[in-house]
């Protein structure tokens, strides 16, 4: 049994060709019968996420199950496949597992490390639970990759550095204020950057948030919305003193905050440091703020450094990551390809059996003079032989399951004696990794 | 017993000084965790070294410079691996450690000969004097490496410079509440320290305050950090101006215990 993936990323389309293809999860399970419907294809699951569209099953016949998961793409979303087909990758084997392995810990995502695959994916697996499409290997196939996103996530830093500025803001923050507990914020015009931010250092605990804007109204409603405070742009100088962050985001022409306004502040809250965040072109805040001391100023482009820092940093933990995958992957191959042991054996002495049985009941038919006890000779003779022959290539086998070379065997055993093995479903052959 | 305490003691604090410094360029919580076991390790070693050192002379080891500087460096050590648990600053140790090793190793090269207890010396004013003196001295010289660190931290966010020493130093409002705290512990000890110091003195010399280099000293010493705190408490100086009046002060003090010698006891 193989483990086969066919589908599109940002990668490789667009994302007019992604919402095209895209499945919708209150509809899933029609496709999802619709997928182990098809011939060839044992169990499937299906992944759609903004980013990616992917089908995950199990086949038999590896070119087989590709294309029909392919025609069934094309055919679903009523789109020819050739238009279809330049977008989309397919994966085998070990490179299926790999894949996935990958794309659960969050290799394969736009933003490398980002948290939220790994529960889509665990979304979309309960779907296929859910409606019974997956089997005990997509089962056991799921629940391996992760345990090694978790894996990935523990033991390299992938995902413990901010890559947004809006994040980013809040972890330099954190290295100046310390604790966010006890802090409030003063968002200064109204910019979308700047109320992402507030609600990114609402939620590292920031106690309040003061409002300010040009228009008094528009003010209001964002203190609303954040449940804090409005303050009148013509008096926000007088409460400045009070925010320990200071997001600022105008349209004005020029400065609003100099650097003597900051001195004064500073002076009345007894030279507590104040981290301000200047957003808006052209600047609202004096760059000789950042030269007051306890002061401190950044701005976007600061931010932004911080962030491409953070990513070269992802890259470089995600080499690790590929690390653990790569030990995984054996791992997890060596279970599937065991998988196929017993079957194999059963089917190779069937094989034998028949022809043990045909050619001995050709040979009594045609013997007249058969002593009394012959037959059980004959029969007791032929098994001997038969097990004789059978028992060097069945330890072999078994002894490659344990070890993991164990396709080679099962392909040549199949072929040399033509064996059609039929998959057993149950659990009982797992090897315990 | 003494001095293999002592050895073990040196070798654990180098261990962990070294580890401390790997601290500074490589992250890794298993290095942490033994940087901060071998460092308990040398701290209890020095605690036995001491109080044996003080069961063999019959009183604490604080009356010349090789106990003093092995004292001065348990007491640092102790406090550093306080704060350690209390604020999770494993790079303060990158800071502290190597000065309380530095000690030691002053401590050992010096010769130590057996001598009686000089009878000016056989006063309690004088005992309680010199340990105050030795928690303050503690204080102060964390104290001291937190401004370090802050202005160590200062630079980057000023420069926009955000590398991974900066990741690993703690929060300047951290480092600020520590260096607070030391001076809020270390200044009353001081005090105390000088005023039952005088008291010793009128009982020994029979003045409280003979202006001696030593007094003279430990005077200014007194004074900088009383400005220190009181310019913390109500103007609110902190920060870098703080945290160089911090140094300035450490530097002080150590001008004081190392080259200022009491006109009457050595």
């Amino acid at each position: 049994m193989n483990i086969i993936v066919v589908g599109l990323s940002h990668k490789t389309a667009t994302v007019e060709i992604r919402e095209k293809v895209a499945f919708s999860p209150n509809l899933i399970e029609k496709p999802l019968r619709d997928l182990v419907a098809l011939n060839d294809i044992v169990e499937g699951v299906i992944v759609s996420t903004c980013n990616r569209v992917e089908i995950y099953a199990t086949t038999r016949d590896i070119a087989g199950g590709i294309a029909r998961i392919k025609r069934f793409l094309a055919d679903h979303h009523r789109i020819s496949l050739e238009t279809l087909e330049p977008y989309l990758y397919s994966y085998h084997s070990e490179a299926a597992i790999r894949h996935v392995f990958r794309v659960a810990s969050s290799l394969d995502s736009m933003v490398v490390g980002e948290p939220q695959i790994l529960g889509q994916i665990k979304t979309s697996y309960g779907y296929a639970a859910e409606y019974k499409s997956s089997g005990i290997i997509l089962n056991r196939f799921l629940h391996k990759a992760f345990s090694v996103a978790k894996r990935v996530r523990t033991e390299t830093k992938i995902a413990s550095s901010a890559v947004s500025v809006a994040f980013a803001a809040v972890e330099l923050a954190k290295k100046i204020l310390g604790d966010l507990s006890e802090k409030t914020i003063m968002l200064i015009g109204a910019g979308e950057m700047c109320e992402l931010a507030a609600k990114h250092f609402l939620n590292s605990g920031a106690k309040g948030v003061m409002v300010t804007n040009r228009t008094f109204e528009r003010a209001e409603r964002l203190a609303d919305e954040f449940k804090g405070e409005a303050v009148r742009f013509e008096e926000f100088l007088q409460h400045l003193h009070r925010a320990d962050i200071v997001l600022s985001s105008t349209g004005a022409p020029h400065c609003i905050i100099g650097p003597r306004d900051v001195q004064e502040i500073l002076k009345r809250r007894k030279f507590k440091s104040m981290f301000f965040i200047d957003i808006a072109v052209p600047r609202d805040i004096d760059p000789l703020v950042d030269d007051v001391e306890n002061a401190y100023l950044f701005t976007v482009d600061n931010l932004q450094e911080i962030v491409q820092a953070n990513l070269a940093q992802r890259n470089l933990e995600a080499e690790k990551a590929e690390e653990i995958i790569e030990q995984e992957i054996g791992q997890f191959y060596k279970w599937l390809s065991s998988l196929e042991v017993t079957p194999t054996i059963v089917a190779l002495r069937n094989r034998f059996d028949e022809i043990r049985r045909a050619e001995l009941d050709k040979t009594l038919s045609g013997w007249k003079d058969l002593p009394p006890d012959g037959e059980k000779r004959l029969e007791a003779l032929t098994m001997a032989i038969m097990n004789k022959l059978l028992h060097t290539p069945t330890t072999a086998l078994k002894q490659a399951g344990q070890g993991g070379r164990v396709d080679l065997y099962v392909d040549a055993l199949r072929q040399l004696f033509d064996l059609q093995t039929c998959h057993q479903d149950d659990g009982e052959l797992e090897l315990e990794e | 017993m003494t001095h293999l305490f002592f050895s073990l003691t040196l070798g654990l604090y180098g261990c962990a000084t070294a580890a401390y410094l790997l601290c500074l360029f490589r992250s890794s919580a298993l290095l942490t965790t033994w940087a901060s076991r071998l460092l308990l390790g040398g701290c209890i070693a020095h605690v036995l070294s001491t109080v044996h050192l003080s069961n063999q002379i019959k009183h604490l080891p604080l009356t010349n410079m090789q106990e003093s500087l092995s004292f001065f460096s348990l007491m640092i050590v102790a406090a550093f691996l306080f704060l350690e648990r209390r604020y999770k600053v494993t790079t303060l140790g990158s800071f502290v450690t190597p000065v309380a090793l530095m000690m030691l190793i002053a401590s050992s090269a010096l010769h130590a000969e057996l001598r009686h207890l000089p009878p000016i010396l056989q006063s309690n004013w004088f005992w309680i004097h010199a340990l105050l003196a030795f928690f303050s001295y503690a204080a102060f010289t964390i104290a001291a490496g937190v401004a370090v660190m802050y202005l160590i931290q200062r630079h980057f966010l000023k420069t926009k410079h955000f590398g991974a020493l900066f990741q690993r130093i703690p929060p300047l409002e951290t480092l600020d509440e520590i260096s607070y705290r030391c001076l809020a512990v270390g200044f009353p000890l001081l005090t105390v320290a000088i005023i039952s110091g005088s008291i010793w003195s009128e009982q020994a010399m029979g003045s409280y305050w003979v202006w001696d280099p030593k007094q003279t000293w430990s005077l200014i010493t007194w004074l900088i950090y009383a400005a220190l705190l009181h310019g913390r408490l109500t103007i609110g100086w902190r920060g870098k101006r703080a945290a160089i009046m911090s140094i300035i002060g450490f530097v002080v003090l150590l001008i004081t215990f190392f080259g200022m010698k009491h006109s009457i006891t050595w």
